[in-house]
């Protein structure tokens, strides 16, 4: 049988095309073109002077430095939790199925009120942690935690059905050919769930670079210390400097994107090396 | 998985139904007039109170219903979103620079604050200090802030308006203090500010921190967030009033633009006026703002002592000048910090 161009078994590709094209740039591509276009508004050399001051400079070393931390952080555990979660059966296994979502649901603000209240030297876990040397509120611990709270569903949930459908009976054939469990995990297992952990990586610190709203209950502000750019963005605002804030936006952004493009080439690169192995 | 998508879509859908009844998508209140008041946060209670006053007058005045929607928040976001098109009738803001900065997009005539009495400040505030009980750390004044034993809490004057008024108050007691000896006021208020662990984004976040986490010896405020927070809390703090303070003038106008495009004007200012009215003062007076008419002033002296105060435009030329040189970025309240 000769073989045509191959029809798509759905039909519309037109259509739904035009209207993601629509709604992409309605929402995504005309605003932040928006901001690109604002930022110009103030010249070369005042963009570089006010995206390059020792305090903003600052702030992307707390904001880009604690965000890779928590996301790092969130990979592990949250592999961890994931894993747990999918593959053992436990009393209350649902309830805490559940309680993933909720950093998704809560509004952050709320978030960042209780997560001092409780890691303030008076508040209930603070009052252990301070005794011992931890300063869990009001410094850069304090932001780690709260970017680490709202990061970890993405993780989670970006790896529950990848080790869902992961083959137990794999695991099973490589124990019975003689490997160790350790060499089970690292040599099975982990490459076939590296790609998803990437992947939640790069969701978990994409969200905690954005963060505003739980971060400045957690965080004290302090100049050069514990001042995330988002807040230097809301400082520029204040002071009715649009411009400013949406520079340094930019400047923010730009990084960002290299920085999310990196793992999603590293993550590429993991998929392509794991297939070639199986 | 499906039934999770399933879950998922009735649980957005709620969410919307919910906003909506929430937020009024439904039938809404017919009225003759409607008037949109921007204001900043603290001044919430006591416009719902005075805004029924207020329809109450007017329909007695002219027969005419009118609603009064209100908005609060940050003074200078506010400010920006009046800027960028919100259909303010009038702004009702915590300082004039906010208004200012509306003025020079041109919505306001740049006149704007001669247009009221008393600066167009219809009740004004000052700056107090909030000490524990019994006073422990010995606050009596300025001076005692920049002492190497006492942590201050106070916002950051970058975010937040009472935070300017804050650092302004120090530095005029300190210029007064030190002859305005410049060298002597600029090591004072680093000193000051050395002894801040923590710089909310604003003046309730302020609060809180002092007072729900027991951080800090002192906590800078509004006199007026003070007293609602002493009549809350009254056994835990007490008030300590310096020898000196800043007026602090939350500042009213009419946004011309918008009431002429509307044809609001006429109602809009009467609602401006009837901030000075006998019932207004009072109001003032009894939601914790010092009523800019002596009269009522006067009334309450037990509830707000008599202070030695000066202004901006006296100590500083203005809010654009004190802006320039203390807040702009590289300003001298960053090299407070860049300095280490």
């Amino acid at each position: 049988m000769k073989t045509t161009a191959p029809r798509r078994v759905i039909p519309g590709f037109g259509l739904t095309f035009g209207l993601t094209l629509t709604y992409l740039g309605l929402l995504v591509l005309i605003p932040l073109a928006g901001i690109f276009l604002k930022s110009a508004g103030i010249g070369w050399q005042d963009f570089w002077a006010a995206t390059t001051s020792r305090q903003v400079v600052a702030s992307y070393r707390v904001s880009f430095g604690i965000s890779l931390a928590a996301a790092a952080a969130n990979m592990v555990f949250g592999c961890l939790a994931a894993w747990s979660i999918v593959r053992y059966r436990f009393p209350g296994r649902k309830f805490i199925d559940a309680l993933v979502d909720l950093p998704f649901a809560l509004p952050t603000a709320v978030a960042g009120i209780a997560l001092t209240s409780l890691y303030a030297r008076t508040g209930w876990l603070g009052s252990i942690f301070y005794p011992l040397g931890l300063e869990t509120a009001y410094s850069r611990l304090g932001i780690f935690i709260a970017l680490t709270f709202v990061g970890l569903p993405f993780v989670i949930r970006t790896l529950q059905p990848v080790i869902a459908d992961l083959d137990i009976e794999i695991e099973e054939a490589a124990a019975s050919l003689g490997a160790p469990r350790f060499q089970t995990l690292w040599r099975v297992v982990f490459p076939a769930l590296l790609p998803a952990m990437l992947t939640g990586f790069a969701l978990a610190f994409a969200r905690a670079l954005g963060e505003y709203g739980s971060v400045i209950f957690i965080s004290g502000n302090m100049p050069l210390r514990t001042e995330i750019t988002p807040l230097v963005i809301v400082k520029f605002l204040e002071q009715h400097q649009v411009e400013h804030a949406t520079a340094v936006a930019v400047f923010m952004l730009v990084c960002s994107f290299v920085l999310l493009l990196g793992v999603n080439i590293l993550q590429r690169w993991s998929e392509s090396a794991g297939a070639a192995r199986a | 998985m499906k039934k999770k998508k399933v879950r998922s879509a009735a649980f957005i859908l709620t969410s919307i139904l919910i906003a909506c009844l929430v937020s009024g998508c439904g039938p809404r209140e017919r009225a003759d007039i409607e008037l949109l008041n921007i204001s900043y946060d603290p001044t919430r209670e006591f416009y719902l109170e005075f805004n029924r006053a207020f329809a109450e007058h007017w329909r007695e005045k002219t027969g005419q219903s009118v609603i009064i929607r209100q908005s609060h928040g940050g003074s200078s976001r506010q400010a920006r979103y009046v800027i960028d098109g919100a259909p303010a009738d009038v702004v009702t803001l915590a300082l004039a620079y906010d208004i200012d900065a509306i003025a020079r997009e041109g919505l306001i005539d740049p006149d704007w604050q001669r247009r009221l009495p008393f600066n167009s400040a219809p009740y004004h505030s000052t700056l107090a200090f909030l000490v524990r009980r019994g006073n422990p750390a010995g606050i009596k004044d300025w001076g005692d802030l920049a002492r190497e034993d006492v942590s201050v809490i106070t916002p950051n004057p970058k975010t937040s308006g009472v935070a300017r008024w804050n650092y302004l108050a120090a530095w005029g007691w300190a210029a007064r203090e030190f002859d305005d000896d410049e060298d002597l006021v600029r090591d004072y208020i680093t000193r000051f500010y050395r002894n801040v662990p923590v710089l909310d984004t604003g003046a309730r976040g302020a609060s809180t921190t002092f007072m729900e986490r027991g951080i800090g010896d002192v906590l800078v405020n509004w006199e007026n967030e003070l007293l609602l927070a002493l009549r809350r809390r009254g056994d835990d703090f007490e008030i300590v009033i310096p020898s000196v303070s800043i007026r602090a003038e939350p500042t009213v106008s009419l946004v011309d633009r918008n009431v002429d495009r509307r044809g609001s004007r006429e109602a809009a200012r009467a609602y401006l006026e009837f901030l000075y009215s006998d019932f207004a003062q009072e109001l003032a007076g009894r939601h914790f703002f010092r009523p800019s008419d002596p009269r009522f002033l006067d009334k309450h002296r037990d509830r707000y002592p008599q202070i030695e105060m000066f202004t901006v435009d006296e100590k500083f030329g203005g809010w654009e000048p004190a802006t320039e040189k203390h807040f702009r970025d590289g300003g001298l309240f960053d090299r407070i910090y860049l300095a280490r």
